[in-house]
């Protein structure tokens, strides 16, 4: 990857999606996806089950192989060659529903494993760092314990942590509350409206609205494979534009 | 809530009544250790041990003489006087080895065989597919004796270990007799063991390729979305959690490898089963040479599975 000319870096956008498609056998799970994302910019995906957010969101670092269409991330373009997968994901960091942190490691190694082997950090200063960011996150203190010894806030927390070990320019977050019971979310987006202020460029799937409204600089709901409405959070949330945004946040803002 | 609305049987002892969001002590439990069932099971296994022993006795009409294998164990040297080991020994030995390097090289074709099964590409798989259907699907004593004719046949010269040996110094020659014993035996070992870890290879790869799909796909998805390669996918982050899901099959199979050892005696690689056959013969005692041999292999497979149970109880304790 070549450096780009800071000029053209803070007005590019650092993630573009052109027309793009997909297909789960026969059935379409993203049409036509164009979407922008300036570089610290806050985005909020939100939208029915099966309206295609985590796919979207998986695609950008290639959890998901889109069809048609064009991903470009922070210059490189997201294709077959796995050189540049590999050059995406070291910029880009995520945050799975289910934690997914790996049971056999303790915190620590959690944090530190993959700054080892796909950064080539030493030792030290890997632990080091995981440390800093876990105190970020507000749990050094369970460092040395495993997983499976954690309630499931700590545990995002955690997985948190050990995404920013690889200091990502972005950071996706695939419905990182809705595993939890509802003592634990606080916690939770506590940390993550923390990162948003300290200016990283974040997408989040996720259905907690007060946080979107906190948070976001953008919002965008999604239906049917289809970016309906991409609007900032005031105008979303007052007046949102399509009939089926309305009756969607008719249904999760009733209660 | 008032106690005293609940139905008595759910009453609480009056201790608990005093402060209600205090936690207490777990109620005392009673202790059996033996039920009444239990003396009554026991007491019938009793008698039909037995019963099955006393039968044996009476019916059988067989005069037990255990002291007759005692010199095929252990024999004492005309010249030296000393005590030197016999067949019997000699056979637990190799038999060992063969449990030894069994396990090992058992457990890398089995490695090497489950990823293939694993693998996203086509040509793997079905090498691996059909390694373990060609051996999984024939009786074991069949693949030994087609091994040791059609396969052995051409391995050995390829290899030419014996050539290799007879060139080997002083040094290299009491190092493989340590590790391979009698070193003009070893090509014989070698292939007794290739045979037997071939053989169980094809169900370690099974057992491999179910602990890999048993570490869920999200596994995968949070070490590559953390940018580390797929090679460090596997080795650190699948191979781990795989190695423990596995460990009580893997048990199971290294201790049928061990009894499993015995079938290359049809191929005179002189294990212990091939050595008791020859003292059998020896001394007439067909029974005593059995009961001494199996006891022997439960001894050696039984010392197995308390090494698995104890690499089990170390992966529970890592884990929380």
């Amino acid at each position: 990857m070549s450096p780009q000319p800071t000029a053209s870096a803070t007005t590019q956008p650092i993630i573009e999606m052109c027309g793009v498609n997909k297909w789960f056998g026969q059935f379409q799970v993203l049409k036509d996806i164009d979407l922008d994302v300036s570089r610290g910019e806050r985005v909020v995906v939100c939208g029915p089950s099966g309206s295609g957010k985590s796919t979207l969101i998986r695609c950008l670092n290639r959890l998901e192989e889109h069809d048609e269409g064009r991903i470009v991330i922070d210059g490189t373009v997201l294709d077959d060659d796995t050189r540049h997968i590999a050059a995406v994901r070291r910029e880009v960091g995520m945050v799975f529903q289910q934690f997914n942190l790996f049971p056999h490691l303790t915190v620590l190694d959690n944090c530190v494993l993959a700054q080892v082997r796909a950064r080539k950090t030493p030792r030290a200063e890997a632990e080091q760092r995981a440390m800093s960011y876990l105190e970020r996150v507000r749990i050094p203190e369970q460092a040395g314990k495993f997983p499976g010894q954690l309630s499931g806030g700590q545990q995002q927390r955690v997985a948190i942590a050990r995404s920013l070990c690889m200091e990502p320019k972005i950071m996706l977050f695939d419905e990182p509350t809705s595993a939890l019971d509802p003592e634990m979310i606080k916690e939770v987006l506590d940390v993550m409206g923390d990162l948003a202020q300290s200016g990283m460029t974040m997408i989040c799937v996720t259905h907690e609205m007060g946080f979107a409204r906190k948070v976001a600089d953008t919002m965008v709901f999604m239906d049917g494979g289809r970016i309906i409405e991409s609007s900032p959070p005031a105008a979303f949330f007052s007046s949102p534009t399509s009939e089926r945004t309305r009756q969607f946040l008719n249904q999760i803002l009733s209660h | 809530m008032n106690a005293s609305a609940l139905p008595s049987c759910m009453m609480l002892p009056s201790t608990a009544s005093a402060r209600p969001d205090a936690s207490r002590p777990p109620p005392s439990r009673r202790r059996r250790r033996l039920t009444r069932t239990d003396a009554v099971l026991a007491t019938m296994a009793l008698a039909l041990i037995t019963f099955v022993v006393w039968q044996t006795h009476t019916v059988l009409d067989y005069r037990w003489n255990w002291s007759s294998i005692w010199p095929f164990v252990l024999k004492t040297d005309p010249t030296t006087g000393r005590l030197e080991p016999n067949l019997i020994i000699t056979g637990l030995v190799t038999t060992l080895r063969l449990a030894v390097w069994g396990i090992l090289l058992s457990g890398a074709i089995g490695i090497a065989m489950g990823l293939a099964r694993t693998s996203k590409r086509l040509l793997p798989r079905l090498i691996g597919g059909s390694y373990v259907m060609l051996i999984r699907n024939i009786p074991p004593v069949v693949f030994v004796f087609i091994f040791f004719y059609f396969i052995a046949s051409q391995i050995t010269p390829a290899l030419g270990l014996a050539d290799r040996i007879r060139d080997a110094g002083p040094a290299a020659r009491w190092l493989l007799s340590v590790l391979f014993g009698d070193v003009r035996l070893i090509e014989n070992f070698v292939i007794g063991l290739l045979c037997l870890s071939f053989f169980t290879g094809a169900y370690v790869t099974e057992i491999v390729r179910a602990g890999i799909q048993s570490v869920s796909r999200q596994q995968i998805e949070a070490g590559e979305s953390l940018g580390l390669s797929k090679g460090d996918v596997m080795r650190f982050v699948i191979f781990p959690q795989a190695a423990r899901n596995v460990l009580p099959p893997m048990a199971g199979q290294f201790i049928q490898l061990i009894k499993d050892s015995s079938l290359v005696s049809l191929v005179s690689i002189q294990e212990l089963s091939f050595m008791a056959q020859d003292v059998q013969v020896s001394t007439q005692r067909v029974f005593e040479v059995l009961i001494f041999v199996a006891a022997i292999y439960f001894v050696i497979c039984f010392g197995l599975s308390r090494v698995f149970e104890w690499l089990e109880r170390r992966a529970a304790v890592a884990y929380r």
